[in-house]
């Protein structure tokens, strides 16, 4: 080409003619770069919290592991971290806490996907609005309210049944924590299930089906990777149900798989511990981190796996 | 009221030409009114659905045509404040299906539905086609695995996915996926089936083979078909109800009211002057 294209040359040029249009978009750029480093701020900052949450969890547990060996701490079916025989086995607590989890999730998984099943498919639209929010006022009761229900109503009614159950069990606080939670099963599996297309369910009906059957072989097989999500939040949640079980449950480390005898959870043993007057840097001090780097390495084995389960089942409408 | 529709049935047939001119009647509307809440969809519709025959319904938009066409199979009775007025009889029984004594189920047992979108279940694809066997409570594996595989043939997919029945419905292309669809129709045995634009969300290929199918589908089954798309009606129907906000304006065979249609709407229409 002999002769440069007069507008080619302004755009290829390095230099911005300052009378020109592009003259503010330098001043733009800054701006757009001031508020992306904000965003990023706040979003890193939840995600520094849990670093640094984690990294205090493993810096005080090694301290921990210093004076136990993690063999004892893993084997040892005894926690009598209290008394002058001291026992450091974690078995006792985690035996509570999947006891008293069991129990939650044996009351909330059926009642809470029975639920979600008829708000989504079944209740009409006034019904739903009346019981939607109530069911949610019940994820709002403070967990301390539901410990003294469990320790003062629940177990009581109990006795009726079982005249041998002591005052203080694993299985009224895990019947409680199961009501505690059918609202986050509940309300997440619905989504869930509403969230499925219509023309699923039109499918379903013109090939003759009842409601009855759409919603079993069709719409909730097509839901089932947030029926799954909503499971596992409702396991997250009663993994790390503190109030209930230090109320209810008896406190004391009970290396047992019936939930009828009294036993503490993990949680509960750490506001114990944190409620006590420990000397800071003390071998009972350093067990609380341990553990509950044991609650959050649970924690996060479910949300892998609740995750991996939405992969797993994730439909594409 | 009922002779005049009876009439004005007779007239049609006779204007028919070249098709034979004696055969059955599959479903009548007579004076089909229907209304969602006050807004009134459908004004007193006169309507035959010949027996193994393909029946179009064209129309522009909101014309009313698919209102029309879910009343066959009742699909209005899963929304709440509709009104059917009228009625559609049904052959041989001679029942009007739009009763509210007639269990909506009961209907949808024997006149099936294809969907404008593929919507297959999230299940396999077996298990897509025996849906409507194990709804009406067949248990019978070998029953089953025959009616499947029959179904997929007439369907014109047994070749695609025979070696893998088992997996997922939701792996099959677009046309694949709405030819799935039409073999879970068609799996249940239904004497009338109802296509609801089933090509408008395929590519010309797709289009093409579901086209084809369905001209073929109509030794086996009774059609009645929903189509934007004019030259579609043309390619595989027999008869064509023109509608416009609401009201049928004409009904006759699909030669006649594509190169000789008695109303004005109908001629601007087909030669795409509105819609």
């Amino acid at each position: 080409m002999i002769r440069e294209n007069p507008s080619q040359s302004s755009v290829g040029s390095g230099s911005i003619d300052p009378g020109s249009r592009f003259a503010h978009s330098v001043g733009r750029h800054v701006g757009e770069r001031i508020i992306e480093v904000l965003l990023f701020l706040a979003a890193f900052s939840a995600v520094a919290v849990t670093i640094a949450i984690v990294a205090i969890l493993v810096f005080e547990s090694t301290e921990f592991f210093k004076h136990v060996s993690l063999v004892d701490f893993l084997t040892d079916t005894q926690w009598t971290i209290m008394f002058a025989d001291k026992h450091y086995g974690v078995l006792p607590l985690l035996a509570g806490t999947l006891v008293t989890t069991t129990v939650a999730l044996m009351l909330a998984v059926p009642v809470g996907t029975v639920t979600a099943v008829y708000l989504s498919e079944f209740a009409n639209p006034r019904v739903r609005e009346v019981v939607k929010p109530t069911l949610e006022l019940l994820a709002g009761i403070p967990t301390v309210v539901y410990g003294y229900f469990a320790l003062l109503m629940v177990t009581p009614a109990l006795q009726w049944f079982m005249p041998d159950l002591p005052g203080f069990n694993m299985l009224g606080p895990g019947l409680v924590i199961g009501v505690m939670i059918i609202p986050y099963v509940s309300s997440v599996a619905e989504d869930a299930m509403r969230s499925v297309p219509a023309s699923m369910r039109e499918g379903s009906y013109a090939m003759g089906a009842t409601r009855m059957q759409t919603s079993l072989r069709v719409v909730v097989p097509a839901a089932t990777s947030g029926i799954v999500a909503a499971y596992i939040l409702g396991i997250s949640r009663a993994f790390g149900e503190t109030m209930v079980v230090a109320v209810a449950a008896g406190q004391q480390p009970n290396f047992t798989w019936d939930p009828r005898e009294p036993g503490a959870t993990i949680t509960a043993f750490i506001v114990q511990v944190a409620l006590g007057d420990l000397p800071h840097g003390s071998l009972e001090y350093q067990s609380i981190f341990a553990v509950g780097l044991v609650l959050v390495l649970m924690t996060l084995f479910f949300n892998v796996l609740g995750h991996l389960a939405r992969k797993r089942f994730r439909e594409a409408y | 009221m009922v002779d005049q529709t009876d009439h004005s049935f007779s007239v049609d047939v006779a204007s028919r030409g070249d098709i034979d001119s004696v055969q059955g009647l599959k479903a009548e509307a007579r004076n089909l009114s229907f209304f969602y809440g006050a807004v009134q969809a459908l004004k007193s519709v006169n309507m035959p659905v010949y027996d193994s025959r393909v029946t179009a319904l064209i129309g522009p938009s909101g014309c009313g045509k698919s209102t029309f066409l879910r009343c066959f199979n009742r699909m209005h009775d899963l929304t709440d404040h509709t009104r059917y007025d009228g009625e559609i009889l049904f052959h041989p029984d001679n029942v009007n299906i739009l009763r509210k004594s007639v269990d909506p189920i009961e209907v949808r047992m024997r006149i099936g539905m294809v969907f404008q979108k593929p919507n297959p279940f999230p299940k396999s694809i077996f298990e897509n086609v025996a849906y409507g066997l194990r709804v009406r409570g067949e248990k019978n594996r070998s029953e089953l695995a025959d009616r499947v595989e029959t179904a997929l043939r007439d369907a014109s997919l047994w070749e695609e996915v025979s070696g893998r029945l088992d997996s997922m419905a939701f792996n099959l292309s677009g046309g694949q996926q709405q030819r799935l669809c039409i073999a879970r129709a068609l799996a249940t045995g239904p004497e009338l089936l109802l296509f609801d634009e089933p090509t408008s969300a395929l590519d010309p290929n797709a289009t093409a083979n579901i086209e084809d199918l369905i001209h073929r589908l109509r030794e086996k089954v009774t059609i009645l078909i929903v189509t934007h798309n004019m030259q579609q009606a043309a390619r595989v129907s027999d008869y064509t109800a023109f509608m416009y906000l609401g009201e049928l304006i004409e009904f006759s065979d699909t030669n006649t009211v594509f190169t000789n249609p008695n109303s004005k709407q109908t001629e601007d229409y087909i030669t795409g002057r509105y819609g």
